[in-house]
């Protein structure tokens, strides 16, 4: 089937504004967004510039606004969105070039959240053991892959750049909620400040926007509810 | 483009804007009711020839609407906050918030608008 893809196209070297570009693609309906994108880089215009690597949905590299909606480009089919397909680098982020973003910013609040166990008690004998009820606790924000679809389209986030964003909230959660991690306090610490959890307005975008069916979301609440309770 | 988000960013949009909608509305009763002590011929006369003027009624079935548009979505937000349940549930909630609304508004904006038909 033809397409019609509509990139928003950026480059600083060339344009200091960024414009529309158009192209017509044959592809499959079965085919995604990146065949399309590849297939416009190889053949037509090779200065297309868009980040990508697993093309599996693993790696979190090309988010990307398609269609008005955070999406991933390995993942979104073009059966799913029909013959015109339009296609702008993630919102809220410095554009680099093209479809590339800064995101800088973004893994600094990942870091700022310390994603990694924290232990202060003595090390046992031969591994932490975990019950796999205390495992569950904490599953579902064992997914995250770091594309910063949900970042990209929280409007508090939009609204204020310092927001620590979902994405690195959902980061937190799998420590906090870890039975084995003891460093819930620090991480507490970052989400109670200012720019923390509680310029969440539970408007859901991040839900939608999540390639891996996070509930994004309901994980904030469970932080704000812990801040909470644990004042009390 | 616009962002094409889910129901929630529109409830959210809609929150906001009623929100400051009420907000600008009570800045003005505010300033009204300022006037009454200080000229209360100017204060008769605002009551007479806006507030209880025929044309201002469709604005105070708009404040109707926001203020209860608020308020329902309000206590929407309240339980997504304080009970955990998966996220899909907000749809549902919001599907009760417009429920309400209509079921209220409708008796609400008959009884205001009433005395511009008898
Ligand atoms: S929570 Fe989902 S949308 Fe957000 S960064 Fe992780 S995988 Fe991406
Ligand atoms: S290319 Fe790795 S997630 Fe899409």
């Amino acid at each position: 089937m033809k397409v019609h893809f509509r990139i928003r196209r950026y480059d600083p070297e060339k344009a200091p504004k960024p414009y529309w570009q158009d192209f017509e693609v044959e592809v499959e309906p079965t085919d995604r967004v990146l065949d399309g994108l590849h297939y416009i880089k190889w053949y037509q215009d090779g200065t297309l510039t868009f980040r990508r690597s697993c093309g599996h949905g693993i790696c979190g590299s090309d988010a990307m606004v398609i269609n008005g909606r955070n999406r991933l480009a390995c993942k979104a089919l073009v059966k799913e969105l029909g013959s015109r397909i339009v296609v702008e680098p993630l919102r809220g982020f410095r554009v680099i070039k093209d479809l590339v973003v800064d995101m800088e910013g973004f893994f600094a609040k990942y870091r700022a959240v310390k994603p990694y166990l924290i232990t202060r008690s003595p090390e046992p004998e031969k591994e932490w053991i975990q019950s796999p009820e205390d495992r569950a606790r904490f599953d579902d924000t064992t997914k995250c892959i770091l594309c910063a679809a949900c970042t990209t389209a929280c409007p508090s986030f939009w609204a204020n750049r310092d927001f620590i964003g979902p994405a690195a909230i959902v980061q937190a959660h799998r420590f906090i909620f870890d039975s084995r991690d003891e460093g819930a306090e620090e991480r507490l610490a970052v989400l109670h400040s200012r720019d923390g959890v509680w310029r969440c307005r539970t408007v859901f975008n991040c839900v939608e926007a999540c390639p891996r069916g996070i509930d994004v979301t309901r994980a904030i609440e469970e932080v704000k509810r812990l801040l909470l309770t644990r004042k009390l | 483009m616009i962002y094409r988000g889910g129901i929630g960013q529109w409830a959210y949009v809609l929150h906001r804007l009623t929100g400051v909608g009420i907000l600008l509305f009570l800045l003005m009763h505010i300033v009204d009711t300022f006037i009454v002590r200080i000229h209360p011929e100017t204060y008769t006369r605002l009551i007479r020839d806006v507030y209880a003027a025929p044309w201002f009624k469709p604005f105070e079935v708009a404040l109707a609407a926001a203020v209860l548009y608020h308020a329902l979505n309000g206590i929407r937000i309240v339980l997504i906050d304080f009970f955990d349940m998966p996220s899909v549930y907000h749809k549902r909630l919001f599907g009760a918030v417009l429920f309400l609304f209509v079921l209220l508004f409708l008796p609400g904006a008959y009884f205001l608008l009433r005395p511009l038909f008898s």
